[in-house]
């Protein structure tokens, strides 16, 4: 069977940020700032990326705006025919950058918001931050770009949804997504701390389910549930090595940005091979493609086209082996830690993200 | 509030201000670009979606690829320029 073209690239700049943000998707270990990909190697992988299918870029991190070259490699990626959108925290988006960002071409900005209430929001950031948000909103939306507010849910927040997605529509944004927490890395590190009771998941949805009507055809609303509320898994981007990857700071090439805590999976590395290659031929990808790795009861099951067994990352985080169920799945014995999980008391502090040694070189 | 969902013969369609058509020499295809998204289209929603500039009404669109393709593509243009219009890529003024 010939491989699908990925459509999606996450290209993970840097993992340094001014944000300390207990849910972060980057993994426990931080990459430091010398093991970066270089302007010139990023570069090569975004030609490679859009010689490959790719159509949408993510320049993410981290904070991407920390790399001095951002709009360099966002006029490149512009250039090869790649829609770009700058995931940002909004911190050190200041009016000449942004300027520059709009001329060369960049069309979609998302600014990540943690609350409308900005001391929860600073609380939940781990460090002063509103006005710098406030001020960047300002700017994307004078200067035209496509504007996406983004927002992390958890306990901390979720009783405030609608006030969060007028504040987004007041920011004058085109979009909002709303994604409840995912348990991987940091975040499953606070879960205890971040998890949201069933009665508030359920406030929070028909809340949202009001507001997509009401902000029809002005501001797009979407939501994304917390999946240990649900009955099945999440489909993870179509499935594994289908449509998306992931480049890390320095160049190793992820089917998923939550792939790197299964111990065990090697990534290869865009220093040494071609991302075309990558792609076809790396082990980390092969390895989850298509259903074959499947056990039961994911083997026989109708389901199985459908969400494909769930999260590969999500499997081996919470039993050991990525080739399970994913335990969200309620046809699986495996469920019971997920039952477990939702009973376990709530904590109240945040254990923030910081590189695991020294402070990150400046 | 007019409701950008339905669309009558009169109705002047134009793409979402935050979606461009682009074509993707990878796939040799038309695409549909967007913030977090992407449409891979075929030559006739592709020759559809470029007369939705909000000059052009439903039924005009109509009526030009009509005479394009010499067939009645009356029902085909409208059930997918409606599909399109539900999912808010495309919007009437």
């Amino acid at each position: 069977m010939p491989t699908d073209r990925p459509t999606t690239l996450l290209a993970e700049l840097t993992h340094r940020c001014p944000l300390h943000c207990p849910y972060c998707s980057n993994p426990l270990e931080l990459m430091r700032a010398e093991t970066e990909l270089t302007t010139d190697e990023w570069k090569r992988v975004f030609s490679e990326a859009r010689s490959l299918g790719v159509l949408q870029l993510g320049l993410s991190g981290g904070e991407p705006l920390l790399r001095k070259d951002l709009e360099d490699l966002a006029a490149h990626a512009r250039s090869v025919g790649l829609y770009s959108t700058l995931v940002t925290s909004g911190l050190g988006l200041t009016r000449s950058r942004a300027e520059r960002l709009k001329e060369i071409g960049l069309e979609h900005i998302q600014i990540s918001i943690q609350d409308s209430d900005p001391e929860v929001a600073e609380r939940i950031a781990g460090v002063r931050s509103v006005r710098h948000k406030q001020a960047a909103a300002q700017l994307v939306r004078e200067l035209g770009f496509a504007f996406t507010v983004n927002v992390v849910l958890h306990r901390a927040n979720l009783d405030r949804i609608e006030q969060i997605i007028d504040m987004a529509a007041d920011l004058g944004a085109d979009r909002i997504e709303l994604a409840n927490t995912q348990y991987y890395g940091w975040g499953l590190r606070n879960r205890a701390a971040l998890q949201p009771t069933r009665d508030q998941v359920e406030r929070s949805r028909e809340v949202a389910e009001r507001a997509i009507q009401r902000y029809r055809g002005r501001m797009q609303i979407t939501y994304v549930l917390p999946d240990y509320y649900e009955a099945f898994p999440k489909a993870c981007y179509g499935g594994w090595g289908k449509l998306y990857l992931v480049i890390a700071p320095n160049g190793s090439v992820l089917p998923c940005h939550g792939a790197t805590q299964i111990t065990g999976l090697s990534f290869d590395n865009i220093r040494q091979h071609s991302l075309d290659w990558i792609w076809q031929e790396s082990e980390a990808f092969r390895l989850f493609r298509g259903d074959s790795w499947m056990k039961e009861p994911c083997r026989s099951c109708p389901r199985k086209t459908v969400d494909f067994g769930g999260c590969r990352c999500q499997a081996f985080a919470l039993t050991g082996d990525a080739a399970n169920t994913d335990p969200v799945c309620t046809l699986t014995p495996l469920r019971q830690i997920i039952d477990q999980a939702l009973e376990e008391p709530a904590l109240p502090d945040y254990q923030y993200r910081y590189p695991s040694e020294a402070p990150l070189p400046v | 509030m007019e409701d950008s969902r339905i669309l009558t013969a009169d109705s002047r369609p134009k793409l979402w201000r935050l979606a461009r058509l682009d074509f993707d020499p990878v796939r040799q295809r038309h695409v549909l670009l967007y913030p977090e998204g992407a449409v891979l289209l075929n030559d006739t929603g592709a020759a559809i979606l470029e007369l939705c500039n909000g000059t052009h009404s439903v039924g005009d669109i109509v009526a030009i690829l009509n005479e394009r393709y010499h067939a009645d593509v009356d029902a085909d243009v409208t059930e997918y320029l409606d599909i399109m219009a539900q999912r808010e890529l495309i919007r009437a003024d």
